[in-house]
């Protein structure tokens, strides 16, 4: 499983990576995906449906992404505005 | 009489001008404050810029990041739209016992998205949202255009009424030209009907070249049993013709 943030001026960044069926590496991820939630960003884990639709779920538990999700996806949380 | 009127409209200038002076000096204050401050926001960001290293590739490199990993989230028909019209569709919610929902919502990068009927293309609203980073790491809070419209998509498709809820809404027209949003409406209809022509030819090609393939094997098939019957034929004649294995060579008694 990748972690991976959205940033300006850079595009996604790897924050962790791991098998989430191997203790140490799973720790890791599960601090980093705090780290991240702590810091205001949303997570999202990219699906795909069995009819071939793709979807996301929002997660805000390391409890609540599917054991076999590839990545995590973080990225800034939505706030009302319009360009000025 | 004209000096009495000269007199009291000069007498009235003054007067209105005494009034609004204080306003004016705070007017005049305000506008250079603004200034100022643009001016050391401006000269904090280009420190911060110099700090960082001025890298002119480095939004287009972000954006190619960024595409890249938009289209392995959507699906196919989703990157195709993002890439050819700059803008992609994603359908709405739809009610409980309902295959479809009856709108559907328009993202475009760093814009509004747009609400509208699919059955009329009526717009319905814009959606004011935006995903600031502010520990702006290369001196901007912008994400990617892709990554702002992965952002958007991902958050639609998995809590709408959240983004919906977060989002400033406002009537169309607010930021977004409806002329345009109607126009990108009509690009989009005329996308998919290329598409499924396309589609359709694909299929079309594909079925001619099964049933000439399949053709070509058949004429072989006919072929080979021809060739086959033939050397039946062949060999049976030559069977009957030819003495029996050794009658010849049989010793006279």
């Amino acid at each position: 499983m990748k972690l991976l943030r959205l940033k300006p001026g850079h595009g996604e960044v790897v924050l962790a990576e791991g098998d989430v069926e191997i203790p140490a590496q799973e720790a890791e991820l599960i601090e980093a995906f705090r780290r991240e939630l702590d810091a205001g960003m949303w997570a999202a884990v990219p699906t795909e449906r069995r009819d071939g639709r793709r979807e996301a779920e929002l997660v805000k538990d390391f409890g609540e992404v599917p054991r076999d999700a590839e990545r995590v996806i973080f990225f800034p949380r939505a706030a009302g505005g319009a360009p000025r | 009489m004209v000096l009495a009127l000269g007199a009291t409209a000069i007498v009235l200038a003054v007067l209105l001008w005494e009034l609004s002076l204080p306003r004016v000096r705070a007017l005049l204050a305000s506008v250079v404050e603004t200034r100022r401050s643009r001016r050391a926001r401006a000269g904090e960001h280009a420190g911060h810029a110099q700090r960082m290293g001025y890298d002119p590739g480095r939004e287009r490199r972000a954006e190619q990041r960024a595409r890249a990993l938009l289209r392995s989230c959507v699906n196919d028909e989703e990157w195709s739209m993002y890439r050819d019209l700059g803008f992609l569709r994603i359908a709405g919610r739809a009610p409980q016992g309902t295959p479809a929902a009856p709108y559907a919502y328009l993202i475009y990068p760093h814009r509004p998205i747009v609400a509208y009927l699919t059955d009329s293309g009526a717009l319905l609203s814009e959606y004011c949202v935006a995903f600031p980073d502010h520990s702006r790491p290369y001196g901007s809070t912008r994400l990617p255009d892709a990554d702002d419209v992965l952002a958007k998509w991902m958050a639609l498709a998995a809590d709408e009424r959240r983004l919906i809820a977060d989002a400033n809404m406002h009537l169309p027209g607010r930021q977004l030209d409806p002329e345009q949003v109607r126009d990108d409406l009509v690009r989009l209809a005329r996308w998919e009907h290329e598409r499924l022509a396309a589609d359709r030819d694909r299929v079309a090609a594909e079925g001619e070249r099964v049933a000439a393939a399949d053709e070509r094997s058949a004429a072989r098939r006919e072929r080979l049993a021809r060739a086959a019957s033939a050397r039946h034929a062949q060999t049976d004649g030559a069977w009957i013709a030819r003495p029996a294995r050794g009658a010849g060579s049989v010793p006279a008694q």
